[in-house]
């Protein structure tokens, strides 16, 4: 299935946000989800499906400034 | 207000923009804007707004210099090395722009005095390097209402974006909380390009005049990322998420509070940076 994940298009095969944040190696602590542009809530990760030609942008933290 | 002529030649490519024009940068001289932390990104960012005429600078810092902070902090010089950072400031921008009102506060900023910090100001700018003070300037400009260009850097990267207060996205419409203590390295743990403070820096510079001039389109419900490593910039769209802890539909968040701040220690030191 193609997905968009960071703006780029990858071929892989996942159920749930939290297949595509595991075949990716994220953490889901490290990051904020977007799907097509919708925060997907950290509870609902695993319970979010995914369809093909979904965007998904991980955010990651980013904290510094000084 | 009328402009001197020194200052009509200072500030003459500014009035030639049909965009900003004598009347526009009359807004600018009349301008509050309110600058947390004095480092990495206050430094560009009060230096250009100084720059620029902004009336009156607020920086709030309760830090000295450090040798280390001169690869990237340019406000600061190496004789100021040990002294305090709002003042080192102060005295920069008195020497860039004499018509800029410098307010300086050699303070932490905390849940307590964080409302009357920013109650004179008309824009917030944050500069500070600790999600907990990131979440809090994000709560008190909410509860305050003013608008607040958020900017975060790390190593390679940097993060820009500007949040109206009940009518964009808010930091929290993203992040929700902070990270769990010591799974994201901050600067001091992980390291800076220096210059990406500039580049992010003057963005939130540039976004902040944008606000007071009312021009353009301002960086809200879009995250912008920029990749130094790559020289690429990328455009996040966002929106309000209904269910934010503080300005959703059902707001947890009635007060402002301070996160506790994270223990200095990594535990995923590898694991940062999706490409």
């Amino acid at each position: 299935m193609q997905l968009t994940i960071n703006g780029k298009p990858e071929e892989l095969q996942a159920d749930t946000i939290m297949d595509v944040l595991k075949h990716k190696d994220v953490d889901p602590h490290m990051v904020a989800v977007e799907l097509n542009t919708q925060i997907v809530e950290r509870d609902q990760l695993e319970t979010t499906n995914v369809r093909a030609g979904d965007k998904i942008e991980f955010l990651f933290y980013m904290g510094g400034g000084a | 207000m009328s402009f001197s002529d020194e200052q009509i030649t200072r500030y003459s490519r500014h009035i030639l923009l049909p965009e900003v024009g004598g009347k526009g940068q009359k807004k600018i001289a009349q301008a509050k804007v309110f600058v947390v932390g004095a480092g990495g990104l206050g430094s560009p960012v009060a230096l250009y707004l100084a720059a620029a005429g902004v009336g009156t600078i607020g920086l709030i810092d309760s830090d000295v210099v450090d040798r280390s902070n001169l690869q990237r902090q340019v406000l600061h010089h190496t004789p100021d090395v040990g002294r305090s950072k709002v003042q080192s400031a102060k005295e920069k921008i008195f020497l860039l722009n004499p018509d800029v009102t410098v307010e300086t506060y050699e303070d932490r900023f905390t849940a307590s005095n964080a409302m009357d910090y920013i109650a004179p100001y008309d824009v917030v700018i944050d500069g500070v390097d600790t999600f907990p003070a990131k979440f809090l300037i994000n709560d008190a400009c909410y509860f305050a209402g003013k608008p607040l260009i958020h900017g975060g850097i790390l190593r390679f990267e940097g993060r820009v974006f500007s949040i109206v207060p009940k009518q964009s996205a808010c930091y929290r419409c993203i992040f929700n909380h902070p990270p769990p203590p010591g799974l994201v390295p901050s600067c001091q743990e992980a390291g800076i390009i220096g210059v990406v403070a500039g580049i992010i820096g003057t963005i939130q510079a540039t976004e902040a005049l944008k606000l007071i001039l009312g021009i353009g389109d301002p960086l809200t419900d879009r995250i912008l990322d920029f990749d130094a490593r790559k020289t690429v910039f990328r455009e996040i769209k966002t929106k309000r998420n209904p269910r934010c802890p503080l300005c959703g539909d059902h707001p947890d968040i009635t007060e402002l509070f301070e996160h506790e701040h994270e223990a200095c220690q990594l535990q995923t030191p590898g694991a940062f940076g999706i490409s």
